[in-house]
């Protein structure tokens, strides 16, 4: 079957093709991601390892509310996420922005209760340096090091993800996306739930394993 | 990928129900101390969250075996950086 000269770019055949060849690059992009954050979450297996007194003493310190309420966050906007796809699908225009705007008021949310996050940590003085908390082992700073940059390295990827969605759900007020061309959408749907995946990570090894430890 | 118009908006949403269920027994496992065991069942249940994500919201379930070798090699590779830095640090 032919297919619309505005959709199918010439050295495709057709548009499944070009759906996944975008969806494999997304793929190689995210594979690049995993070793990324794979160097920190090896830097925490490996300090962990190293000073079990200085994580236990840090984990009891993390806010196990703040980081449970963002996951579920996290996961609500990866379902909003799929919706938004599937009604791309399905060529529901209204419903696709409807759902991109959810899933950007989630990640919203998840930065704001960040936000609260970081500014109760820095009250207690849990930031590595001259001004760390004496209560705590020195040793602790490097579990703090650690949550800082895994947070701080997700939340840049949050913000680059709002700004995505955010150029999706003008692509599609524009009537970009159809149920025949909405690749877009789902491309940055694999992004979103690649964050979203970091997370699910992040809150047991920061939240929960060291809280009895 | 194809755009088949297969799976419902209910299915999505069973999807997120087991993911919050998954969260609320992580989060339940962590109120008690079981040593070892709470590090073993929050992994496993991280484990299951990311494979529900990657299989059902990522589509990688009917996405093509070409998407599945990638996604596999990049956590290989991991898992190989994981394993072979251990194997010296828990050695030593």
């Amino acid at each position: 079957m032919p297919e619309p000269q505005s959709i199918v770019a010439e050295q495709f055949e057709d548009a499944a093709q070009q759906c996944e060849a975008a969806t494999l690059g997304m793929w190689t992009f995210l594979v690049t991601e995993v070793l990324f954050f794979g160097g920190l979450f090896l830097a925490y297996v490996v300090y962990r390892h190293a000073y079990p007194e200085g994580f236990a003493a840090g984990s009891r310190h993390t806010d196990l509310f703040f980081g449970t309420l963002n996951t579920a966050i996290l996961l609500t906007s990866s379902l909003t996420m799929v919706l938004a796809v599937q009604a791309a699908q399905a060529n529901e225009t209204k419903m696709v922005m409807r759902c991109l705007l959810w899933t950007l008021a989630l990640a919203g949310g998840f930065l704001v209760v960040k936000g609260f996050e970081y500014h109760k940590d820095i009250v207690e003085h849990l930031v590595p340096g001259a001004g760390f908390s004496p209560e705590l082992p020195a040793r602790a700073q490097m579990f703090f090091w650690l949550s800082w940059a895994m947070t701080g390295l997700h939340a840049i990827h949050v913000i680059v993800g709002m700004g995505l969605i955010s150029v999706m759900t003008w692509l599609a007020r524009r009537g970009k996306f159809s149920a025949e061309y909405h690749t877009p959408v789902e491309i940055v749907g694999l992004y979103w739930h690649f964050v979203d995946i970091v997370w699910i990570f992040l809150y047991p090894l920061l939240y929960l394993i060291g809280r009895h430890a | 990928m194809k755009t088949e118009n297969a799976i419902s908006c209910s299915f999505y949403w069973t999807i997120w129900g087991g993911l919050i269920l998954l969260l609320g027994v992580t989060w339940g496992v962590a109120q008690f101390n079981l040593g070892l065991f709470n590090v073993i069942a929050a992994m496993t249940i991280s484990v299951a969250k990311m494979l529900l994500v990657i299989l059902y919201f990522m589509h990688a379930r009917y996405s093509s075996r070409l998407i599945w070798l990638l996604a596999g090699a990049g956590f290989f590779w991991l898992a190989i950086m994981l394993t072979l830095t251990m194997t010296d640090y828990l050695t030593r």
